[in-house]
C-alpha cells in the first residue's frame, strides 16, 4: 500500500491520460457498431429463403466462434470438444420445453449455466494438462458426452427430440412464416458474445492470459493465479457455447446427438476462429462469413454431408492460410492481431 | 518488532549441486541490502526461495514473521514481495503499459484502477513517455526499468532486484542508483544482487557475502571489499575462469 500512497501524494490525481489501449477499445466499439448496423439491415438484401438461412448459419456460428476464441483464442486452451456444451444446451432448453413447458428464453439460460457448469467440470482435470494433451483431452471428453447421450433414452437417444410448433409466440422463439425473426435472435446472440469478448479483452483476466502465454515465470512472480483463470474462460465459453446451441435447436425444431454433439461440430465451432484469427475480436466473424457458406454450398452442390469433401475444403483453406498468413484472415484488413502496441511497426 | 525477512538455515541443491547451504541472514524494514558474491555463488537460488519460484530443502524463510516457504510464487507476490529477473522478462506481445498493468491488477479492483496505477509507476520509474510503446521495442536499461515498474506495481514492501545495473553504461547505471534510492524512500525495503562494487558501495548499508551456497560473511561495505576471505573468493573464482 505504501508505494501507491505515497506516490498518489507526490502526483496530482491525474486521470488516466490517453493511451492506445483506450484509442483502440474506442475504435472497436465504434466498428461494432457499424458491423452491427450492416447486419442488422442485412435482411434487406435477399428474400430467398436459401441465402436467408445462410446468412442466420453464419451469425450464429460467429457467436460460437466467439465464445469458443474466449477460451481457445484469448485464454490458447484450445478446445476440441465444444460441442459438447453446444449439445448440453440444445438439450436441456429443449427438454426444459418439451417435457416442462419452460421458455426456450429461459431455458436459453438454464442451458447457459448447465454447459457452463460442464466447461468447468471438464476444466477442473483437463486445465492441469498441458498444450496438445489438454486438446486430446477435451476430444475424448466431447466424444463421451456424444456417446452418452446417444445411449440415453430421457433424452431421446439416437432418434432425438422434436421441438413441437406451439403457435407465434416470441419468449417460445417460435416464428410462423418468416425466417426474419430468427435473423434478429442469431444477431442479438453474437452481439452478446462479441460484446461479451470485448469486456473480456478488458479485464483482468486477458492480461493473465496473455501475461502467461508471454511469460508464465514473470507472470506468477506478479501474483497472476493461473488456474483460476483458466477456469473463468471456460465457464464464460461454456455458458454462451450452450447458449448458441439453445438456439440452434429452437430454430432446427429437432435435435439429436448426430446434430447437436458430433466430434465434427466441435471443430465447426473452431474452425472459424482458427481461420479468421485467434484472440481477435473480428476473427471468429470473418472466419465464419467464409467458412458457414462455403460448408453450406459445399453440402448442396457437392453432395450431402458426412462426404467429407466439407472437411477437405476447411482443411486446404486452413492448411492455405496458416502457410500464407499464420495470424488469420484478420491480419489482412488491418486490424492488428490482439491488442499489439501503438508504435509497434505493422510486423 | 521481527525482521522484515528472516532467512533461517535454508539450503537448496538441484541435481546434486549445493546452491544454498545452511543460508541465515535478516532483513531489516527499510534498508538497502547488498547480496554479492561470484558466479554461482547462489545468488539468484536464494531469490528464487524468497520470491517462492522454488521451495528449499531445509530451512525456513518468514516474511513479517510469517513461515512462507513452499508457498509458490503467487502468494508470495501477494504477501508483498516482488523481484526482477537476472535475464530480463518482458510480456513482449504488450505495451509498456500493459506489461505494468498485468502487476498493479495484484491489488487492483478494476481494469481502470490497474491503469491509473501503472500510468503513476510508469511515470515514477521514468518511463512515462514509453506508455504505448511495445516492450520489445525498449532499449536494455529501459527494459529493467520496466521490470522494476511490473514489480513496483504490484506495491511490494521487498523488493528483490537481480543484477539490474549490470551491462549498463556508468551513466545508466548512476540512474538506476538514483531509482533505487527513491524506491527505498517510498518506503520499500530493498535486496539488491550486483556485481559492480563502485555502484553497490555506496547504495547499500549492509551487505552479505555469498560463496559456494554459504554466507561467507557480512556487514558494512567497505568492510568487506578489504576483508583477506572475501578477495580470496572473488580471486578464486577469477583464476578458475581464466
Ligand atoms: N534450476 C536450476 N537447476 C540446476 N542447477 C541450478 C538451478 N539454479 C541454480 N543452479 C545451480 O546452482 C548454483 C548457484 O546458481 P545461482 O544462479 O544461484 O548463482 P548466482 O550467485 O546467481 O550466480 P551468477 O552471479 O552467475 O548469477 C550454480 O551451480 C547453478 O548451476
Ligand atoms: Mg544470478
Amino acid at each position: 500500500m505504501m508505494v501507491m500512497r505515497s506516490l498518489a501524494a507526490a502526483l496530482p490525481a491525474a486521470p488516466v491520460r490517453d493511451n492506445s489501449i483506450l484509442r483502440r477499445r474506442r475504435h472497436e466499439l465504434f466498428v461494432a457498431g457499424v458491423v452491427l448496423v450492416v447486419l442488422a439491415l442485412l435482411p434487406l438484401a435477399t428474400h430467398d429463403v436459401y441465402f436467408q438461412n445462410l446468412i442466420i448459419l453464419t451469425i450464429l456460428f460467429a457467436g460460437l466462434a466467439q465464445a469458443w476464441n474466449i477460451l481457445g483464442g484469448y485464454c490458447g486452451q484450445i478446445s476440441l470438444g465444444h460441442a459438447l456444451y453446444f449439445g448440453i444446451g440444445g438439450y436441456v432448453s429443449t427438454l426444459l420445453f418439451v417435457r416442462a413447458g419452460v421458455p426456450p428464453t429461459f431455458g436459453m439460460v438454464a442451458g447457459g449455466m448447465v454447459g457452463a457448469l460442464a466447461a468447468l467440470l471438464v476444466g477442473w482435470p483437463c486445465f492441469r494438462l498441458s498444450g496438445h494433451y489438454y486438446a486430446i483431452a477435451t476430444v475424448v471428453v466431447g466424444e463421451i458426452g456424444y456417446l452418452l447421450f446417444l445411449n440415453w433414452d430421457f433424452v431421446g437417444g439416437a432418434s432425438g427430440v422434436y421441438v413441437p410448433f406451439t403457435g407465434h409466440s416470441l419468449i417460445n422463439l417460435q416464428f410462423r412464416v418468416s425466417k426474419l425473426p430468427w435473423h434478429y435472435v442469431a444477431l442479438g446472440f453474437a452481439a452478446i458474445a462479441w460484446l461479451t469478448a470485448f469486456l473480456v479483452e478488458g479485464s483482468r483476466w486477458s492480461y493473465s492470459w496473455r501475461a502467461i502465454k508471454d511469460d508464465v515465470i514473470a507472470a506468477r512472480s506478479l501474483g497472476v493465479r493461473v488456474f483460476p483463470s483458466k477456469m473463468a474462460a471456460a465457464g464464460i465459453s461454456g455458458f454462451l457455447t450452450a447458449m448458441g446451441g439453445a438456439i440452434y435447436a429452437q430454430y432446427v425444431g429437432y435435435i439429436d446427438p448426430d446434430s447437436v454433439m458430433a466430434g465434427s461440430l466441435s471443430i465447426l465451432i473452431a474452425l472459424p476462429a482458427v481461420l479468421g484469427g485467434v484472440g481477435t475480436l473480428w476473427g471468429p466473424l470473418i472466419g465464419s462469413a467464409v467458412l458457414i457458406p462455403l460448408s453450406e454450398l459445399s453440402r448442396s452442390y457437392l453432395g450431402g454431408s458426412g462426404s467429407g469433401v466439407d472437411l477437405m475444403l476447411y482443411g486446404a483453406l486452413i492448411t492455405g492460410v496458416a502457410l500464407a498468413r499464420p495470424q488469420g484472415l484478420v491480419s489482412l484488413i488491418g486490424v492488428k492481431r490482439r491488442s499489439g502496441g501503438g508504435d509497434a511497426p505493422a510486423a | 518488532m521481527p525482521p522484515l525477512l528472516e532467512i533461517d538455515r535454508v539450503s537448496k541443491a538441484f541435481d546434486g549441486v549445493q546452491a544454498n547451504v545452511e543460508v541465515s541472514f535478516a532483513v531489516h524494514e527499510g534498508e538497502i541490502l547488498g547480496l554479492i558474491g561470484p558466479n554461482g555463488a547462489g545468488k539468484t537460488s536464494l531469490f528464487n526461495s524468497i520470491s517462492g519460484e522454488v521451495t528449499p530443502d531445509a530451512g525456513e524463510i518468514r516474511f513479517e514473521g510469517q513461515p512462507i516457504s513452499g508457498l509458490g510464487p503467487v502468494a508470495c507476490a501477494r504477501l508483498g514481495i516482488a523481484r526482477t529477473f537476472q535475464v530480463v522478462r518482458s510480456f513482449d506481445s504488450m505495451t509498456v503499459l500493459e506489461n505494468v498493468m498485468v502487476g498493479a491488477f495484484a491489488r487492483a479492483s478494476s481494469a481502470r484502477a490497474a491503469m491509473t496505477a501503472a500510468e503513476q509507476v510508469l511515470a515514477f520509474t521514468g518511463l512515462g513517455a514509453r506508455v504505448d510503446t511495445a516492450a520489445y521495442l525498449l532499449t536494455p536499461p529501459e527494459k529493467r526499468r520496466l521490470e522494476i515498474a511490473r514489480a513496483l506495481a504490484t506495491n511490494p514492501r521487498l523488493l528483490l532486484l537481480d543484477e539490474m545495473l549490470t551491462g549498463l553504461t556508468p551513466a545508466e547505471a548512476q540512474a538506476g542508483v538514483q531509482l533505487i534510492r527513491e524506491i527505498r524512500a517510498q518506503g520499500v525495503t530493498i535486496i539488491m544482487v550486483e556485481h559492480v562494487m563502485e555502484v553497490l558501495l555506496p547504495l547499500v548499508e549492509r551487505a552479505v557475502v555469498l560463496n559456494l551456497g554459504r554466507v561467507l560473511t557480512e556487514g558494512r561495505p567497505q568492510e568487506i571489499v578489504r576483508d583477506p576471505a572475501v578477495i580470496k573468493a572473488y580471486l578464486g573464482d577469477r583464476y578458475a575462469a581464466a
